[in-house]
């Protein structure tokens, strides 16, 4: 088949002939993020699979409670900063995630992957970057960003536009300092403010009105909620940025992160095993078709 | 005469009683002989002994919402057209246990995990049809790809007999012949008949199939019987009722997601899942836990899904898929377009199970046409 997206790599640490099986990873830290928003610091309990283990920023694990089932969760963290950790940000929203926000430190869950295509981060070296998130989508691209923030030489002009519904919805509040400082234009803004809220209010697409933009070389990288992502799409697009250099991330509903269970298909593509980050110009024909 | 000498790719003539051996023999080296009989005013494919087990005289009438088993009084066994359900549930089980998980420490919630050893069953698969066998082959596409392998699929797939029987009665909902799966067998089986009024004419095609056959009464067929089994093959082609035109199919129903047909058929459609369960290539699989009441013990098992049902698509804050339109419209398009560009081939073998099962009549053929009558209006 044509798989038109950045490279897949699905290099799942082990028990190929295994269907579900996941490891074991301890729960060794847990930060509160935001209402409803836990990031877990996970270590994988068998030595051998941890040497084995190894991500890229936009994959993606299938974490497993026992009792509830799984959910794909992406990494929110790059490789190298995670220092032989797997760190997720949980939003506890369905039935998976909400047993997770009673996870303790020394708790064991179940971990399967790292599954997925992630974001092109060697093929965009010498281009300049926008990163479009609102919400929950900002953890899938941190892993991204600390990759840039140690890398910086390799990029052009960054920016990160990010938002939330609230002020109180922002996620790595402490952290936008150090971004800021390797040169990334961070720009921040919600929904609605509240009294202490001196910063912007709008959604993100908004916000590219005041960027300059050098299409021929300019990629964006974006993942939050759909909607917020197609007009995202329209702004980079009426800047005449090619479909080729927009990346998305795309969630659906996964259940095996292989490509089996057909859960998670758009048109031809399986978003677990030919995305979840698709370059836009392969999605182009579907992502627009409503309910598809 | 006894002739022990039959070699892969020949034919003999084997009496219809002989096949009692047949099966005997096969569950002598192992295997559980499923093959159709009649259950519930079905035919079904279940454990079988020998021909005793065997709708005898017996065919289906099958129609849009419609299946009713006939009396035709005749010494034959497999002029039925598919039995209700396919031999999918052998080879991807409807609900297998993966794995069984055990609450070792209250305390940090670590749990033991005991993983399903059983061995796999062997089965072998009677009276398998050509547009069956093309179904088969279609999973072994989407179960045992380059990069993902299903080891339950595999274990049973690897051990499988097919003894596949050549169809010479296509009826009203058949189109296998547009779906160029058949009605004839070609290739991938262990044993094919074909079946004339007082013998079994058997090609064989594998060496185990060989063997087995060697081990029976048998002999070199008439060029009468061989000519009779031609005839009615040849025939066969021109007895379906239904038609597919498959040309630019793909591209089609993909070009034209907007179609208004979509919009009609789903009135229609009851989302009801019966056409993904019948069907022999649907593969969809979701996971659950199945835990106890003490929140102690659970059983994770893979079961059988479908496009058609609600949770299917469900991510936190909706359903991709919330509307009957937008799940027909899922399933028709990955079955007759975007399947093709998984796996190389269309997820239909033109068995027509999905329209004799659904129970609004729908009939994917005519959705087809439908649809291609209002793009080139």
């Amino acid at each position: 088949m044509t798989i038109a997206a950045f490279p897949t790599k699905t290099h799942s640490a082990g028990y190929e002939d295994k269907l579900l099986l996941p490891h074991w990873a301890e729960v060794v830290k847990i930060i509160p993020e935001a209402e409803g928003v836990t990031t877990f610091w996970l270590k994988l309990t068998d030595p051998e699979v941890q040497v084995r283990y190894h991500f890229e920023p936009g994959q993606f694990n299938m974490v497993y409670l026992p009792g509830y089932g799984e959910a794909a969760i992406s990494m929110s963290s790059d490789f190298e900063t995670s220092n032989g950790l797997v760190i997720h940000t949980i939003r506890h929203a369905g039935n998976v995630t909400k047993a997770a926000s009673r996870l303790k430190v020394g708790d064991a869950v179940g971990l399967r992957g790292p599954f997925g295509s992630s974001w092109p981060l060697k093929n965009v070296e010498g281009m300049d970057m926008i990163i479009a998130c609102g919400g929950i989508g900002l953890p899938p691209l941190r892993g991204a960003l600390y990759h840039i923030v140690r890398n910086r030489a390799k990029y052009g002009k960054v920016t990160l536009l990010y938002g939330a519904r609230t002020p109180k919805d922002l996620m790595y509040p402490t952290e936008y300092e150090a971004w800021k400082q390797a040169n990334i234009d961070v720009q921040i803004t919600v929904d609605r403010g509240n009294e202490n809220w001196a910063g912007r209010v709008g959604v993100v697409p908004m916000w590219f009105y005041n960027l300059r933009v050098d299409p021929r070389n300019t990629t964006v990288l974006t993942c939050g909620p759909e909607i917020m992502m197609r007009f995202v799409i329209y702004e980079a697009l009426a800047r005449r940025i090619a479909a080729e250099n927009i990346y998305i991330l795309l969630e659906r509903n996964m259940k095996c992160g292989q490509g089996s269970c057909g859960h998670c298909q758009i048109g031809p593509y399986f978003i677990c095993k030919d995305g979840a980050v698709f370059p836009y110009s392969t999605l182009e024909k579907f992502f627009n078709v409503e309910e598809y | 005469m006894k002739d022990n000498t039959p070699t892969i790719g020949s034919t003999v003539a084997l009496p219809k009683t002989e096949l009692d051996g047949l099966l005997a023999d096969l569950r002598q080296e192992g295997f559980q002989t499923v093959g159709p009989r009649v259950k519930e005013e079905s035919i079904v494919y279940a454990g079988i002994e020998g021909l005793q087990d065997l709708p005898r005289g017996i065919v289906s009438e099958q129609q849009p919402a419609s299946y009713r088993l006939t009396q035709t009084g005749a010494d034959r066994y497999f002029d039925f057209i598919p039995a209700a359900q396919s031999w999918k549930q052998f080879l991807f089980p409807p609900r297998h246990t993966l794995f069984i998980g055990e609450k070792e420490d209250t305390k940090t919630g670590k749990w033991k995990l005991r993983e399903n050893n059983e061995p796999a069953p062997r089965y072998a698969l009677v009276g398998v049809r050509a547009c069956e066998l093309a179904a088969i082959q279609i999973q072994d596409r989407v179960f045992l790809r380059s990069d993902f392998y299903d080891p339950i699929y595999r274990a049973r797939r690897e051990g499988v007999f097919i003894l596949a029987v050549n169809c010479l009665f296509p009826d009203a909902t058949c189109f296998c012949a547009s779906m160029g799966s058949g009605p004839r067998v070609e290739a991938g089986f262990d044993l094919c008949l074909t079946e004339l009024n007082d013998l079994f004419l058997v090609e064989v095609g594998s060496e185990l199939g060989r063997s087995l056959l060697a081990r029976r009464t048998f002999d070199l067929p008439t060029s009468f019987a061989q000519n009779t089994a031609k005839n009615a093959l040849a025939s066969a082609a021109g007895k379906m009722g239904r038609t597919l035109d498959t040309s630019d199919l793909p591209e089609l129903l993909v070009d034209n997601l907007e179609a208004d047909h979509w919009t009609e058929v789903s009135k229609r459609c009851l989302s009801c899942a019966n056409c993904t369960l019948v069907c022999p290539t649907c593969f969809c699989w979701n996971a659950t836990d199945q835990v106890d009441l003490l929140g102690k013990n659970t059983q994770r098992e893979r079961v059988w899904d479908s496009c058609f049902s609600l949770p299917y698509s469900y991510v936190f804050g909706g359903n991709t898929r919330p509307t009957i339109r937008s799940r027909y419209r899922q399933w028709l398009t990955h079955k007759l377009s975007t399947w093709k560009e998984q796996f190389g081939t269309f997820g239909c073998v033109g068995c027509g199970r999905c329209i004799t099962w659904c129970p609004a009549g729908i009939d994917l053929t005519e959705e087809v046409a439908a649809i291609r009558k209002e793009v080139k209006a």
